[in-house]
């Protein structure tokens, strides 16, 4: 099975994990966001083959963290703490 | 030359060596301008080339497949087909196709094997069974046959069910709708491929899509590997490679893409009728007329293009059917694999006009496409012949997600989306 | 009769034989057979029927390579499709051929293979289609399969899995691996050897070598020694099946003695691919006549098992490996004839009836035979390395396909990597660990002439005379490939599934480089163009039990019991599944229906005790506490003052209503998130995630105390009077603990909390105590609860008293698609000015729909009995029916002494009091729409 790195714990096993989403979908507050934007920050997705940053969950320890790595080869590049600049 | 299938056919050509039997498609070369263009040759892709043909007379069409035509996610499958789904659009969607499979073998003059011998949810619980219930009074007033089963009646069904004391799960009832059952998927892939054509559209093999032409903010055909190729429309149909191409055409789409495994055991003879799922285990299997146990559960929830899974989803899955079917203990993994599918947020699919005009989707169908391939095809036809949108198709539109009214199928089917 | 078993040669042990049957007949073999080797020994020739044309086959090979002889097993032993090449006999055994009845010798389906020419391959995609494929499957489904389900086999026996990591997994353990191992553990590595085989050894337990000036059998054995010595990890009767992702290898290690395999999870620092070449079949008509093996098969059978395949063999090759085969058996006095395709000679076709009785060669003469032996030269087996993604490059000296570019931590060596001579086999293992950074040793000293492999290319040729088999198990002939060629199915995908090249239980090992060598010569295209289908794992069949593992019965998805389930037992407690939790769902003797209404009328006369425990607690701390509460909630949580409680809903970002529940703030800055019990980890998850994306981790803490507390209810008219009997240290007068508010007390030196809410709509108190503590505390609630005719109440019953509020289940009531206005909570819609998760999605066209499905209450017209959850409200028009929702909750109310219902009604909010159709498998009956609650809409029993 696949290794993540949950940067609280180290190496630990993929069905530890829940995904939460792409790096950078910040949420637009407020009632006045137009349908599209909210929608958009809701359903749509970068979803690439290849090389990709997202959001996790490792549900032992509760840390939520970025996670950079390949939707074709798995490999796992690294892991980073969240921050603001991280989601950029 | 023998262009009929038949078993007159298959006799004459018996005494003949076979040597009269004709190619079931062309490998033309790609010409510049076509009337419609649909990218991928799967089983939608394919359908759709067939229904432009057939429904709307529109024969100057050109399939673009990037490998070879049924050799994604319909090359994968579980084969199941039913149309057991709880909103009103969606029955209609699902059981067009299912109506329209029950005609496909003599329409293609392709045998494509629809078997129907039911397709069985299994219920664990008196709150299974409520659950059940609106299940089956939604399809039956939506005027899709149903029935709701005791524990004997399901029981019956499914002989070699585990009915230990101490079974994890076991049978309190059951929902069937008797007309969902299996169908080969290559011979629908196959099938329609020969149809189409045979009725001029070009199946374009071994052709990638590197980018689309835009010109005035319209989409007017594609970039390939093997040049440029024109059209009025263009469809895509492309299961796990949506956000891909949508990437190239400038906007994205409500998907995340995953692996999902299936596998088969070895042959044996005859020791399952119909398509069993349960909710409990997640596991769904039927047993294919080689004689296969054709298994299948849940996703591997890591978004993926690698068309692999890994080791606790199948033994999720293995163990789960052990469970169900505690014979089959005796039985051996022949093989497994893995396609792409494409997941959308509400389970529905996405069927109407792209963000970029001239250029039309169809596509998000996640574990479910197979069953759909009828009606996404004559969906998409319609389409890319008339752009605009079928009745059935209308509420699968793009700009549900905006409305925000998304038909959760989730909710109504209960297996793993 | 042809093949025989020698007195001498052979691995066997002579001293034990042991007895079987095969078909009905009685065999015997010896220990150390395998039923393949004994079945060859006894004679017997056609030990299956192919698939389609149920031909006769016969033994063809030795190992996992085998396409033809499966066989179903009972007696001592119960296996279905073991291949008899690879399964020991075992004394007892009742062996039966498959796809053949009565038997193997005498199918009755044995015409079928006279009507081959009008049932080629993809046949049943040209007809069948009237009237339909129903009227023609159940034969076919009869007709399909191999070996049979015995339904009676249902062992409780679960397969054990293991977790290991080592630096370096060989896998195989012929010279390759051996010296591999041997070296790699010399250095100081951890290793493991695995080998399909029943021993290690390899091509060195039937090829002679002379190693430092023993027999190569010497080596073996010394070497395994050795290797054991160093605490080598050894596993024989171990395939390593499949490589997943992250360098994590899955062997199945075969249990001998009747018990289950087990599956080994490996993550190996690097791995080394010893695993061998696998022996093309030769191309010519009715190649697949029972007596034709594989040469190297030959040669095996008689150094290991001390089998001779027959009297008079024609040994026929396009290489030189099996120079060493014509050698062997000419010694032991077998009149052997080569057919050498080196020097141009060639067999064009196989004659006999049942089994091999002479061979036509090209230049026309024929030769009498009673077995041939046929080497079309090796194809090495690379399927864990095309597994992790490497790329087969072809190799035409070879003429078959070899590792291309390295792939990450993988080496391979031996016959893998295309050396043939024992030689290049030594040196190529110590290459292959340098190339992973192992130093190796000495290259073991051989005494041998070097062979010369010297293949010549013979593989199937367009227009070939004849049948000539391809694919033995599936009945494919070069016909057939021909025939795809002509209808266009050209890619080595489209082959495979046209044709069913390849996916026979074998899965092609024998046949899927002769089927795409020729449909390279058909489409004028180079064999590396035309490539190879995706590997896939399993290398050969694994069994279910091996994936199943332990996880079954009750160690299957376990559900979570209370602290006091023997307590709850010991009182007649039924308990029953909920939300991934065991909980009385009644109790007593009486059936569910008459206990469930005994409890619900009790409890609202006297007291009533409930175990609320799986009830989510999530402690919410912090300077940030307040204002996350006001994000999380739909509610305004921040104006709630310390000491209360407000229930409230939590959304999911689309708007639905993710779960309902009571907040209970204990300070400014301390919050109880109580969440539905089968939402929790979800709930949890959600506060997490919010908490370090959005708030300052550093100014809020969560910690989810679920399981630490019990929460015991007691609800009804003598509950304070109950409370205040049990001497809880908290003042129970309504001013001092009103409803919905909280106070902290203790029982018996342990802190508890006392918390006023009420899910029964009865003045109802749930007491909060550390689980390990709980016990004391409850048994003393129903010892003092008696003097007040105190009633125990489980789920069903509390469904029931919560209905007659209108209080929803969420996911019953509910579900992801419900917003809280469609529950009739507007007011933090319109009112709250603080953001909250989902709130945007209130506001889209959808949300505010006029029609939307609206929870209601439903009244039964006709004086009988409960509407049945499930049922649809529906519309009847001129178009055709419509559901306007459903009945989600329904159940005779005994307080109230009528039945009552909750459903989800289009308009519903405002259609009070209209009738409506309600619809179950075509029942219809007539329900009024009215509120929700149906007892007591002031609210006044809760101070009652």
């Amino acid at each position: 099975m696949q290794l993540f790195p949950c940067p609280f714990c180290g190496l630990r096993s993929e069905t530890e994990f829940h995904f939460g989403g792409d790096m950078g979908n910040l949420r637009p507050d407020g009632t006045e966001t137009d349908a599209a934007t909210w929608s958009s920050y809701l359903f749509l997705r970068n979803n690439p083959k290849g090389r990709t940053s997202e959001v996790w969950m490792h549900l032992t320890c509760g840390e939520v963290f970025r996670l950079d790595r390949d939707t074709v080869t798995h490999v796992v590049e690294k892991s980073a703490a969240l921050t603001v600049e991280a989601h950029q | 030359m023998t262009r009929r299938y038949s078993a007159l056919s298959l006799f004459k050509e018996g005494l003949n060596n076979q040597q009269g039997w004709q190619k079931a498609w062309r490998s033309p070369e790609p010409r510049l301008r076509y009337d419609v263009i649909v990218i991928g040759g799967g089983g939608h892709g394919l359908a759709t080339a067939y229904y432009l043909a057939r429904n709307h007379g529109i024969t100057n069409v050109a399939v673009i497949e990037r490998g070879w035509l049924g050799g994604g996610n319909t090359g994968r499958n579980t084969t199941v087909v039913r149309s057991n789904y709880f909103f009103p659009e969606s029955v209609a969607l699902y059981d067009l196709a299912l109506r329209l499979y029950e005609g496909l073998s003599k329409e293609l003059n392709y045998n494509i094997m629809l078997s129907q011998r039911g397709m069985l949810t299994l219920a664990h619980s008196p709150a299974d069974m409520e659950m059940s219930a609106r299940s089956v009074n939604a399809m039956l007033i939506n005027g899709v046959e149903a029935e709701l089963l005791s524990a004997e009646e399901a029981r019956a069904l499914v002989p070699l069910y585990n009915d230990a004391p101490d079974a994890r799960y076991p049978i309190h009832g059951g929902l069937i709708q008797r007309r969902g059952g299996t169908a080969r998927h290559d011979a629908v892939a196959w099938g329609y491929a020969r149809a189409a054509d045979g009725l001029g559209v070009d199946i374009i093999q071994n052709c990638e899509v590197t980018e689309f032409i835009i010109e005035g903010g319209r989409c007017r055909g594609v970039r390939t590997t093997k040049g440029d190729i024109r059209a009025e429309r263009t469809g895509m149909a492309v299961a796990g490679h949506s956000s891909v191409l949508a990437e190239k055409a400038g906007f994205r789409l409500p998907i995340t893409s995953y692996a999902l495994q299936a596998c088969v055991s070895e042959p044996v003879k005859p020791a399952l009728d119909c398509v069993v799922l349960s909710p409990a285990t997640g596991t769904y299997v039927s047993q294919s007329d080689k004689g296969e146990m054709v298994i299948g559960g849940g996703l591997d929830r890591i978004p993926s293009y690698g068309q692999r899974g890994n080791l606790p989803v199948l033994e999720t899955v293995i163990s789960g059917l052990l469970e169900m079917f505690p014979s089959f203990r005796q039985l051996k993994l022949m093989r497994q694999w893995a396609g792409i599918v494409d997941v959308v947020p509400d389970s529905s699919p996405i069927i109407g006009e792209s963000p970029l005009p001239g250029l039309f989707l169809n596509c998000g169908w996640g574990t479910g496409g197979f069953k759909a391939i009828p009606a996404g095809g004559t969906l998409l036809a319609h389409l890319l012949a008339t752009g605009r949108h079928h009745d059935i198709s209308r509420p699968f539109d793009l700009d549900r997600f905006v409305r925000g009214r998304l038909i959760d199928e989730a909710i109504g089917s209960g297996i793993a989306h | 009769m042809t093949a025989f078993r020698l007195d001498t040669l052979g691995r066997i042990n002579r001293d034990r034989a042991l007895r079987f049957t095969f078909d009905g007949v009685q065999y015997s073999g010896f220990e150390g057979d395998t039923i393949a080797s004994a079945l060859l020994a006894s004679g017997g020739s056609v030990v299956g029927r192919s698939f389609k044309y149920h031909r006769p086959r016969g033994i063809w090979g030795v190992g996992v390579e085998e396409p033809n002889a499966f066989v179903d097993v009972s007696g001592s032993r119960s296996l279905v499709n073991a291949r008899a090449t690879t399964e020991p006999l075992v004394d007892g055994m009742v062996v039966r051929s498959v796809n053949a009845s009565p038997t193997a010798a005498n199918d009755r389906h044995a015409f079928i293979d006279r009507f081959a020419r009008f049932i080629p391959s993809a046949f049943y995609y040209k007809t069948f289609m009237w009237p339909n494929w129903h009227a023609f499957e159940p034969r076919i489904r009869q007709m399909a399969g191999l070996g049979v389900v015995d339904p009676s086999v249902r062992s409780g026996l679960h397969a054990d899995q293991v977790n290991e990591s080592c630096d370096l997994l060989v896998v195989g353990g012929g010279p390759a691996g051996l010296v591999a191992a041997l070296h790699a553990a010399e250095a100081g590595k951890s290793v493991i050897l695995c080998d399909e085989g029943c021993e290690f050894g390899g091509s060195l337990l039937h090829r002679s070598a002379q190693i430092y000036g023993k027999a190569g059998e010497a080596w073996v054995d010394e070497t395994v020694a050795r290797l054991r010595e160093f605490g080598v990890v050894l596993l024989p009767n171990t395939t390593a099946f499949g490589i997943y992702d992250h360098g994590l290898i899955a062997l199945n290690q075969r249990n001998g003695s009747g018990g289950h395999d087990r599956l080994w999870r490996v993550r190996p620092g690097h791995t080394l691919l010893a695993t061998g070449a696998i022996e093309r079949p030769l191309p010519f008509a009715n190649n697949d006549l029972p007596g034709i093996l594989s040469a190297e098969a030959g040669l095996a059978y008689l150094r290991r098992f001390g089998v001779v395949v027959g009297r008079n063999v024609v040994v026929a090759t396009n290489n030189g490996l099996a120079d060493e085969v014509v050698a062997a058996l000419s010694a032991e006095g077998v009149e052997v004839t080569t057919v050498d395709y080196r020097k141009g000679e060639q067999i064009v076709a196989a004659r006999g009836r049942t089994r091999v009785e002479a061979v036509e060669l090209g230049d026309g003469r024929t030769l009498n035979a009673d077995a041939v032996l046929v080497s079309g030269g090796f194809t090495p087996t690379l399927h864990l390395y095309c597994q992790a993604k490497g790329k087969l490059r072809w190799d035409e000296g070879l003429q078959t396909f070899l590792a291309g570019d390295p792939v990450d931590r993988i080496a391979i060596a031996g016959a893998a990597a295309g050396h043939f001579d024992l030689r290049a086999v030594f040196a190529s293992a110590g290459q292959a660990l340098a190339a992973v950074g192992i130093a190796s040793g000495a290259v073991p000293e051989l005494t041998a002439a070097p062979v010369a492999y010297g293949i010549v290319a013979a593989w199937p040729k367009p227009k070939m005379k004849g049948r000539v088999w391809i694919d033995l198990q599936h009945d494919v002939t070069a016909k057939d490939v021909e025939l795809a060629a002509r209808e266009n199915f050209v890619s080595v995908e489209h082959l495979k599934r046209y044709t069913t090249l390849g996916m026979a239980v074998d899965q092609g090992k024998t046949s899927n480089l002769n089927g795409l060598a020729l449909m390279a010569e058909l489409t004028g295209r180079e064999i590396p163009q035309v490539g190879t289908t995706t590997y896939r794992p399993p290398f050969s069949p694994v069994p279910l039990t091996s994936l199943g593992g332990l996880r079954g019965g009750s160690l299957m998805n376990p559900p979570r019991r209370l602290a006091l389930e023997n307590e709850h037992r010991d009182d007649g407690a039924h308990m029953r599944e909920y939300g991934g939790w065991l909980r009385p769902a009644w109790y007593g003797d009486e059936a569910e229906a008459v206990a469930v209404q005994r409890e619900a009328r009790k409890a609202r006369e006297t007291v009533a005790l409930f175990d609320g425990s799986p009830l989510g607690k999530i402690e919410v701390q912090g300077p940030q506490a307040a204002a996350f509460m006001d994000f999380i909630y739909y509610n305004t949580m921040s104006t709630l003052k310390p000491g209360r409680c407000r229930y409230g809903f939590i959304l999911s970002e689309t708007g639905g209503v993710y779960d309902d529940g009571v907040l209970v703030r204990l300070e400014e800055n301390r919050f109880i998130v109580s969440c539905s019990s089968s939402h929790v980890a979800g709930v949890y998850a959600l506060l997490e995630e919010w908490r370090q994306d959005r708030f300052d981790r550093s100014q809020l803490f969560i910690h989810n105390a679920t399981a630490e507390s019990a929460t015991l209810t007691v609800s009804g008219p003598y509950s304070r009077r109950l409370l205040e009997a049990m001497g809880l240290g908290v003042a129970l007068d309504d001013e001092s603990l009103p409803h919905m508010a909280t106070a902290a007390g203790s029982f018996d030196g342990t802190p508890l909390r006392v918390t006023r809410v009420s899910f029964t709509g009865d003045r109802s108190y749930e007491i909060s105590i550390r689980a390990d503590r709980a016990l004391p505390l409850w048994r003393t609630l129903k010892e003092k609860g008696r003097a007040l005719d105190a009633v125990l109440i489980g789920v069903e019953a509390l469904m029931v008293l919560r209905a007659e509020k209108g209080f929803i289940v969420i996911g019953k009531d509910s579900d992801g698609l419900t917003l809280p206005m469609d529950l009739g909570a507007t007011a933090p819609l319109q009112k709250k000015s603080a953001e909250f998760i989902g709130r945007r999605s209130l506001f889209t066209e959808e949300a505010q729909r006029p029609d939307r499905r609206q929870l209601v209450g439903l009244e039964v017209l006709d004086g009988g009995g409960p509407l049945v959850t499930g049922a649809h409200g529906v519309e009847r028009t001129a178009a055709g029916n419509r559901s306007l929702g459903y009945v989600t909750s329904s159940y005779f109310s005994p307080t109230l002494g009528r039945p009552i219902a909750l459903g989800v009604i289009e308009r519903g909010a405002s259609r009070t009091g209209d009738v409506i159709d309600i619809q179950h498998l075509g029942n219809v009956r007539q329900a009024r729409i009215v509120a929700p609650c149906a007892l007591d809409p002031e609210g006044a029993r809760l101070n009652a």
